[in-house]
């Protein structure tokens, strides 16, 4: 009907409310990447041989590795020299020791995106890791974790503090030459969050860190290393928005869990990249390869993510069910309007006995925008006693976008037990008249629709994020009417 | 309260109302009733608002107000209440949470402060409780997977909490048992009182053994052609309505 197609044009076209630059001096690399931009980076980070010879080894091996075609996406083809790979605040010197000394100009963008940082730390009793423009400049709440011997800090700091673990763990998840963007990131990865649970710790707060891009034509790759010892636990919230601008930028971050026997993770995701205009002009392309790994028995990896940003996403976290008994979820919400597009789902990989995973993923499309499940569930030889339950809904708001599942299933062992559902549905006008005539506007008829169909993910999400969560959904889809 | 004049509407090409007048007065319950295709559901659908009508011709003033200049959710919030014929399925959607947003959305626009969880529930309960709903109707999500009694109630449940100045009930009898049918006609008949005006649309004079009007009228290719009390709905029983169509193109 023309009045319905009227409404979402009319509805969708509104603008990114947190697009702008903060004017932040840097210190960056010139465009380019080659063998010396990589010993560059990382003597710039005063990093040990090993990891030197780790970044170059994959930095080696990236060259041979071609780019990955097979999503369901299309842009235009990555110049990779065109792209700045390092770029810090000026202040990296002197970090400051508490907010009072963060540049001023940092905590108003923060106020700008509704985060503001102190009061969240303090009402919310979250340890914040603000990652700026690849350096850590503000870390909160480190001394209580401390106490609990839990280390939570940036990447950086973990290489010369604790290289040990570094070295033991760093890519043994995720390795370097598993995809072509974790090679490129393997190689110039700038800076990260790493976090150590020590045995039998619950750590005493959640776990966040806001990440933004910031200066013009910078990569982000950050590296991102979460260790549960045996019997620990860890509940990590991860959330990100960038400023407005042009040119389309390449995020391509690798995040690695590893629960130890008995450990437990969950970590959640909200993502609001920059998605680019109408047309789909200037946003965030996000190419993220997120693994974690059960290594011991009866440890649980939890994957909560809620999308809505980026020009494009390419996403997978993934679970790698090694230990007996060990448990896999994924539980995600992705947001495609305008011209978005989304490629993202989970992999289920049974090795242990008796392991399970439950996959619960919502798509939702406005616009002309497309958005694709990818999910992969195998089940190996060894792996007796599997079980999987896998639930893909796709939403569809108005009539120019698409919905795609792509389910894939290698089941080896015949004691295994895979159920997958999938449901297609669309807001009517019907539905929204109904709600019109109670009263409700459309905007929040929509709002209420769109809710109600990502609840079962929402419960996921600690309570504070959840309502975050909701809030960003709804700005997301301000419009989207159909 | 209501005063329609000479009203023409279409859908696409079709023209369905061609001329229709009605003036209802506050407290007075009017049925409107037809053969099928004769306009009666769009009637109610031009009165609440629904875009995919055309109205081409006349006015409707709504107490003082011209209505056809206002948005759906506005005559809404104005106390207009339409009672659907197919009430539609919002999966996930919480029918306690469309309730409460669509009662504060009201209450919000009449000045007054939005009513909290707890308030909200108390006030569900005791309007589930007049029309002898289980609670647990609150839990569920938005008419989804109800039988076609449980719908209908649930419209019921609707306007009781709405507290509609003016309700139309379109075919509210439609696919109901007789006992869901009594269930339903007694929550509207509670709900009569002399400041509310009320509309049915109905095909049947069935409902109206249980909600006696006070007008009747007759509508024949989009026009009401004849008018009267509640004598008129038998009549209407004996004959069928074929002797109406006659009269109206004579």
């Amino acid at each position: 009907m023309a009045t319905e197609s009227e409404n979402i044009e009319h509805l969708v076209n509104r603008r990114y409310e947190h697009g702008f630059v903060t004017d932040i001096a840097t210190d960056s690399l010139p465009p380019g990447l080659d063998e010396s931009v990589v010993r560059a980076i990382s003597a710039r980070k005063n990093e040990p041989p090993f990891m030197l010879e780790w970044r170059l080894q994959a930095y080696r091996q990236w060259l041979e590795m071609r780019e990955p075609e097979w999503a369901h996406v299309h842009y235009p083809k990555i110049d990779y020299n065109e792209i700045s790979y390092f770029s810090a605040p000026k202040s990296d010197e002197d970090r400051p020791k508490s907010l009072e000394e963060v540049d001023p100009k940092l905590l108003e963008t923060y106020d700008k995106l509704g985060i503001p940082l102190h009061e969240r730390a303090r009402l919310a009793g979250v340890a914040v890791d603000a990652v700026f423009d690849s350096v850590s400049v503000a870390t909160t709440f480190k001394d209580k974790l401390s106490e609990a011997g839990v280390i939570f800090c940036s990447f950086s700091e973990a290489v010369q503090e604790h290289p040990e673990l570094v070295r033991q763990y760093l890519g043994t998840v995720v390795p370097r030459r598993d995809n072509f963007f974790a090679a490129l990131n393997a190689a110039v990865f700038s800076d990260g969050s790493f976090v150590y649970i020590p045995k039998g710790v619950r750590c005493p707060m959640e776990l966040s860190t806001y990440f933004r891009i910031n200066a013009a034509n910078t990569g982000q790759f950050e590296r991102t290393l979460i260790v549960a010892d045996e019997g620990s636990h860890v509940s990590y919230l991860e959330g990100c928005t960038a400023p407005m601008r042009d040119e389309n930028q390449l995020h391509a971050a690798v995040v690695e869990l590893v629960a130890l026997k008995d450990a437990e993770i969950k970590y959640s995701t909200v993502q609001n990249w920059y998605p680019g205009d109408e047309n789909g002009v200037g946003g965030i392309y996000n190419f993220v390869t997120k693994r974690g790994d059960c290594r011991g028995a009866n440890s649980k990896i939890s994957w909560t993510q809620v999308e809505t940003g980026s020009a494009i996403t390419w996403k997978y976290p993934s679970c790698l069910l090694r230990g007996d008994n060990s448990v896999g979820e994924f539980y995600s919400v992705a947001v495609a309007n305008n011209m978005q597009q989304a490629d993202t789902g989970t992999k289920m990989i049974h090795i242990g006995r008796n392991t399970s995973s439950t996959i619960v993923s919502k798509g939702i499309s406005a616009g002309r925008a497309e958005n694709a499940y990818r999910g992969l569930v195998r089940v190996m030889p060894q792996a007796h006693g599997a079980r999987n339950h896998t639930q893909c809904d796709s939403l569809l708001i108005g009539k120019q976008c698409g919905a795609h599942t792509f389910p894939y299933m290698e089941i080896k062992n015949p004691t295994a037990r895979v159920e997958h559902e999938a449901t297609t549905s669309k807001i009517s006008a019907d539905q929204l008249f109904y709600c019109r005539q109670r009263g409700i506007s459309e905007e929040d008829a929509v709002n209420m629709i769109v809710n109600g169909f990502c609840k079962e993910v929402f419960k996921e999400l600690p309570m504070e994020f959840a309502v975050e969560a909701q809030a960003l959904l709804n700005v997301s889809l301000e419009g989207a009417v159909g | 309260m209501l005063e329609i004049k000479d009203l023409k509407s279409r859908i696409g090409d079709t023209e369905i109302l061609r001329g229709l007048s009605l003036s209802v007065k506050k407290g007075e319950v009017h049925a409107i009733m037809g053969p099928n295709g004769s306009g009666k559901s769009t009637l109610a659908q031009v009165v609440a608002g629904h875009e995919d009508y055309e109205v081409t011709g006349g006015t409707v003033r709504y107490n003082g107000q011209d209505l056809l200049e206002l948005a759906p959710e506005d005559r809404a919030r104005e106390g207009i209440f339409l009672g659907f014929q197919y009430p539609v399925e919002i999966p996930g959607v919480n029918n306690a949470y469309l309730l409460k947003a669509a009662v504060n959305a009201k209450r919000k626009h009449q000045g007054l402060d939005e009513v909290d969880a707890f308030e909200f529930l108390k006030l569900a309960r005791e309007k589930m409780a007049m029309l002898g709903m289980d609670p647990k109707f609150l839990n569920r999500g938005v008419n989804e997977g109800f039988s076609g009694g449980e719908k209908k109630r649930n419209e019921i449940l609707q306007m009781a909490m709405l507290e509609p100045r003016l309700a139309i009930l379109d075919e509210t009898d439609s696919g109901l048992d007789i006992d869901a049918l009594k269930a339903v006609a007694e929550g509207v008949n509670a709900l009569r009182n002399p400041e509310r005006a009320i509309i049915l649309v109905t095909h049947y004079q069935r409902l109206l053994d249980y909600i006696e009007p006070d007008y009747v009228h007759v509508l024949s290719q989009g026009k009401i052609v004849r008018s009267g009390d509640k004598t008129l709905a038998l009549e209407l029983e004996e004959r069928g309505y074929d002797w109406l169509r006659e009269a109206a193109n004579a």
